[in-house]
């Protein structure tokens, strides 16, 4: 592993992606733009907005991410650049890591605008630290980010990779409690519910939104059950990158 | 041409594609400082060849010695070039910014950037972004970053396909530039008169090497002055065969 291969590798992607400002106008602009609408869809239960909009600030992060990632990765496998890559010093782990750090930036930027939109002009009071929630949201991005890894691996199309999005991430946005709670759910769909990351991440979340801190047990178990899943997918994804192909 | 040891041995090398061998018990070797030809018609297996070579192609069985390593070795990913069919890189980055990428990868100064762009004559185009160059341009763009660390053993699957007369003929001579300082030279090709700017060629169908001549050897073997009359003559010759391997 290198720190400058790392390093290199971020800036790449970073440096792709300010080329592409018509995708930066629609990372940062969406989210807050959906919440907005969100908001007077739900005009006349204020108390159910704030409920859905924490939830969703760190679910857009997970989103994106995910969709970007997989995209990204693998126009790197179809472009022969992946091959030209696994034929230099660069270990999987640089490019893996290289990746979560660019696409991480960019989330943090993303769920600091959402956030600061969210408790600002949409009004959503919070109990707990703002920076919590933006914490949450760039751990979930992680998460995005080694999911979306892990998904290229098994699209042989860009149109594939993007349907594995309903069926990696949309499961996880039903069974997570924001839609309904979860303890109102089927007992198989609660037991499910309890496998997937996001669960933790709403779970945390709603707890950050209720004043809880990091002091608390359960915000610090939120925070790194979502860590430890985000860390085992990124390593399911250097399983798939293979320096030899057939 | 044997006062050193070959830059590349490969012994008993078999590879195969959904069951069916790519590559069938093949042997050949490089001398070191020479540049070499692979030739032969479409699908017989020279940039599988090439790629197992470089490490990146699984392989069913054999020994392939590089620089007297085994393929693939990470010791070797600074010493060995690569250049695949398709261009290599990143077509929503300029040629200078690719380079820099590349080159930051390798851990090379900056000031080689120019020196590369200089070999391939890229230096009017350095500031053009990858995907708005002409073919040529970005097979050249994809050589100028395989030349970066100055490697041992450039690896060139069809590097010329898509160049005009005139710049084939001054990419014949850097690769010459190349061999006289001391590097091995791997050239796929198609384009018959690049074999006779070749020091050694071989020739290739279905999968074996069938003839590893100088360019005077093979004329005298294929009964004419004409490198293309010799090709066809010795490939029609070694027809049963091939039938058989199949």
């Amino acid at each position: 592993m290198s720190g400058r291969v790392i390093a290199a590798i971020a800036h790449r992607v970073l440096h792709q992606l300010r080329r592409d400002p018509r995708t930066i106008v629609l990372i940062l602009g969406m989210p807050p733009l959906l919440l907005t609408i969100l908001r007077s869809v739900f005009d006349g239960r204020p108390e159910l907005f704030a409920n859905v909009a924490v939830g969703l600030v760190g679910f857009f992060p997970l989103l994106l991410m995910f969709i970007i990632t997989s995209i990204t990765m693998l126009r790197e496998r179809t472009s022969g650049t992946l091959e030209r890559l696994m034929s230099l010093p660069v270990a999987k782990a640089d490019l893996l890591l290289g990746y979560a750090a660019a696409f991480g930036l960019v989330a943090a930027v993303q769920a600091t605008v959402t956030a600061t939109v969210t408790i600002g002009p949409l009004g959503v009071e919070i109990d707990g630290a703002a920076w919590l929630l933006v914490l949450f949201a760039v751990v979930n991005a992680l998460l995005g980010v080694a999911l979306g890894l892990f998904a290229s691996a098994f699209a042989r199309s860009e149109f594939q990779a993007v349907q594995m999005m309903p069926a990696l991430i949309l499961p996880q946005l039903l069974l997570c409690g924001l839609l309904a709670p979860r303890d109102q759910m089927g007992e198989l769909l609660q037991a499910i519910s309890v496998a997937l990351p996001m669960t933790w991440a709403f779970d945390g979340l709603a707890r950050v939104a209720d004043g809880e801190g990091l002091g608390t047990s359960a915000v610090t178990r939120d925070l790194i059950v979502v860590l430890a899943v985000a860390l085992a997918a990124l390593a399911a994804g250097a399983a798939t990158l293979r320096r030899r192909t057939p | 041409m044997q006062h050193s040891a070959p830059a590349v041995q490969v012994e008993q090398l078999t590879v195969e594609r959904g069951g069916a061998p790519v590559l069938a018990d093949l042997a050949l070797s490089v001398a070191a400082g020479t540049v070499t030809g692979l030739l032969g018609p479409s699908g017989c297996g020279k940039s599988t060849l090439l790629r197992a070579i470089v490490g990146v192609q699984q392989v069913r069985s054999g020994r392939i010695d590089v620089l007297g390593l085994a393929a693939g070795a990470p010791a070797l990913r600074r010493r060995v070039g690569y250049v695949t069919q398709e261009p290599s890189v990143y077509a929503d980055l300029t040629v200078r910014e690719n380079l820099e990428f590349f080159a930051r990868v390798l851990g090379v100064a900056r000031s080689r950037i120019d020196e590369v762009l200089e070999l391939v004559g890229l230096e009017p185009h350095a500031g053009h972004l990858v995907g708005r160059l002409s073919g040529g341009q970005r097979s050249r763009a994809s050589l100028a970053a395989a030349l970066l660390g100055e490697p041992e053993l450039l690896v060139l699957d069809e590097p010329t396909v898509g160049l005009d007369p005139v710049l084939r003929e001054s990419l014949w001579d850097t690769f010459h530039a190349l061999a006289a300082a001391g590097t091995t030279l791997l050239v796929s090709s198609h384009v018959m008169e690049e074999a006779s700017r070749c020091d050694r060629l071989l020739l290739m169908r279905a999968g074996q090497v069938i003839a590893d001549e100088t360019p005077d050897g093979l004329r005298r073997r294929g009964g004419s002055p004409d490198l293309d009359q010799c090709f066809l003559a010795i490939i029609r010759a070694s027809q049963p065969d091939a039938e058989v391997v199949r």
